[in-house]
């Protein structure tokens, strides 16, 4: 077989190889996204049959919006509680499991058991456990001689709620991807650090457990920020944005899929986009060859 | 050496209930979710906190959710549509990785960026004009509508070509010898070696999309086509909240599954739930 002939009949493979991924690629990503950049400068609701351009009408009406605002108030909240407190405790969790020889699969299984179960079903359990009458919680409250919540009606306390069982999904996920770190770390530093004087536990971890997370930490940041801006599942089932405690994902699919605005959800989800996109590329820009994939 | 005895003792208490306590957060609506699918409604109503039902209900919100609603349809349901998404994801994916691996080809570059960008774009992102799409051509509340936008696995392709990258060229350049077209070359050479990465990307694929809601949601109003997630919403709205023992008992149907999966191949799922961040 001569060279030609095989670097022709790879290159005929390969594009028929690609064929399938590429027609896809074009239909569910690139025409979409041209479609969603065109539909921000349109009036389009869902049945129109005439679409109007109404240029830069749609960004200006998103700066008037309140309860755009709102949402995207309450998902900075959201993130700001569930990020630091799933990392800081994830990375908590995972440096005590990874001492543990005897018990460590067994809290492993406890801590990742919520990321493994179905977050609707989950939330449902979570709406019975802070029901203001029924619900346990309000009774221990109540045991305690503390007033009754209204957890999930209460404005003040509505994004919290949902935050915290934000973090009862994540915390699991982070402290596995930092047990993965853990485990990458070689031995040999602490034995360094040891003959250099550091034996306290606590001065070992600042000193060398935590910069050698670096990279896995910030995997996890972005990873954690993410997972808080998507938050949607527990608003659609526990608060359906009622008592004002809308978020970005869920104000997205009110104006889209139950208001058809199809117009003004796409400037919307552009916002949506603007900020995943620049999660994924800050992270792409600081982890150039130290990436740890776990 | 006594002190040091001692203090290694407190740290180890201290750490032990720290995780214990934690531990207690994690499963405690795991535990109440059980006990509540179990206990007598007065027992409910009155808001008990004891840790298990004073007197045992027995069956009896399994059969009221089962009987009310679809809860086997909702995972027959899930069962399909998580199958067909990994099947099409695999047939998809493997081919492109390999000719990005191993083959150059005419819009190679440009196949590897596009999968590239498209990494970072969610399904929240492209639903909009995906659903207009579909209304336009009649196709919501159909199984089809549910499992299109997924056919195209952009992380399936980027985890399996940097796997192949590694595959030794001698391997295929023999294979090429011994008269082998790539086609065969790819699933009865190359891919038998990557059997535990694709079963990684298949926990991946089953979990996220067992779990998905937001989509379903958009393209489904039909309680008979509905996923576990969406079958489960429709099931709490239906009750708003009246009957908590079948609703614990539903949420623990559809929960087990994918728990009783974990349970029994820990390794491996944690090993696909995390290679990626979601």
């Amino acid at each position: 077989m001569t060279k030609t002939s095989l670097t022709t009949r790879q290159s005929i493979s390969g594009l028929l190889f690609s064929l399938p991924s590429g027609l896809l690629l074009v239909t569910l990503y690139a025409l979409p996204m041209l479609c969603l950049f065109l539909l921000a400068f349109t009036d389009y609701e869902m049945g129109n049959v005439v679409i109007k351009w109404v240029g830069f009408a749609n960004f200006n009406q998103i700066l008037k919006d309140p309860v755009f605002s709102r949402s995207l108030w309450n998902t900075l909240i959201y993130v700001a509680m569930v990020v630091p407190i799933s990392i800081v405790g994830g990375l908590l969790i995972a440096v005590l499991v990874h001492a543990r020889t005897k018990t460590r699969s067994f809290y492993e299984v406890i801590y990742f058991l919520p990321v493994t179960s179905t977050l609707i079903a989950m939330a449902t359990v979570w709406q019975f456990l802070l029901h203001p009458k029924l619900g346990p919680i309000n009774s221990i409250l109540k045991l305690l001689g503390l007033p009754a919540q209204n957890f999930l009606g209460d404005p003040t306390l509505m994004i919290a709620t949902l935050a915290a069982i934000g973090i009862w999904q994540l915390i699991g996920f982070n402290m596995i991807l930092f047990l993965t770190g853990l485990s990458s770390i070689p031995k040999e530093i602490y034995e360094a650090a040891a003959i250099d004087g550091v034996t306290n536990p606590v001065d070992r971890f600042f000193k060398v457990t935590l910069p050698m997370l670096g990279p896995t930490t910030l995997f996890v940041l972005v990873t954690s920020s993410i997972t808080g801006f998507k938050v949607f599942d527990t608003v659609a089932v526990l608060t359906q944005g009622r008592n004002q405690s809308e978020v970005l994902l869920y104000d997205i699919y009110l104006e889209g899929f139950t208001y058809a605005k199809m117009g003004y959800a796409s400037v919307l989800t552009l916002v949506f986009l603007l900020i995943i996109v620049g999660l994924s590329a800050w992270q792409a820009s600081h982890m150039d060859k130290k990436v740890h994939y776990a | 050496m006594t002190w040091r005895f001692v203090n290694n003792i407190c740290l180890k208490l201290a750490a032990h209930s720290v995780l214990f306590l934690g531990g207690l957060f994690m499963v405690l609506p795991f535990i109440w979710m059980l006990v509540t699918s179990v206990r007598p409604p007065h027992e409910i109503f009155e808001g008990s906190l004891l840790p298990w039902p004073q007197e045992f209900y027995g069956w009896g919100h399994y059969q009221a959710a089962l009987l009310n609603v679809p809860l086997v349809r909702f995972m027959l349901n899930g069962v399909l549509i998580c199958s067909v998404i990994l099947l099409v994801q695999i047939c998809v994916a493997v081919p492109a990785a390999y000719a990005l691996a191993k083959l150059h080809f005419f819009g190679d570059k440009a196949l590897w960026i596009g999968t590239l960008a498209a990494l970072s774009i969610p399904i929240q992102v492209t639903a909009l004009p995906i659903y207009i799409g579909l209304a336009t051509a009649g196709l919501l509340n159909t199984y089809f509508a549910i499992t299109l936008p997924f056919f195209l696995s952009v992380f399936a392709i980027f985890l399996l070509r940097q796997a192949f990258k590694t595959f030794p060229d001698e391997i295929i350049h023999a294979a090429r010898l011994d008269g082998m077209h790539e086609f065969e070359i790819i699933w009865r050479i190359v891919l038998p070696s990557y059997k535990s990465t694709l079963a990684a990307f298949a926990v991946f694929s089953v979990v996220a999309h067992w779990n998905d809601l937001y989509w379903p949601m958009i393209v489904i109003s039909e309680t008979r086509l509905a996923p576990p997630p969406l079958g489960m919403m429709f099931f709490a709205n239906a009750e708003s909240g009246s009957d908590y023992g079948a609703l614990m008992a539903g949420a623990t149907l559809l929960t087990m599954p994918l728990v009783l999966v974990f349970l029994l191949a820990r390794r491996r799922f944690i090993e696909g739930l995390t290679m990626s961040g979601k």
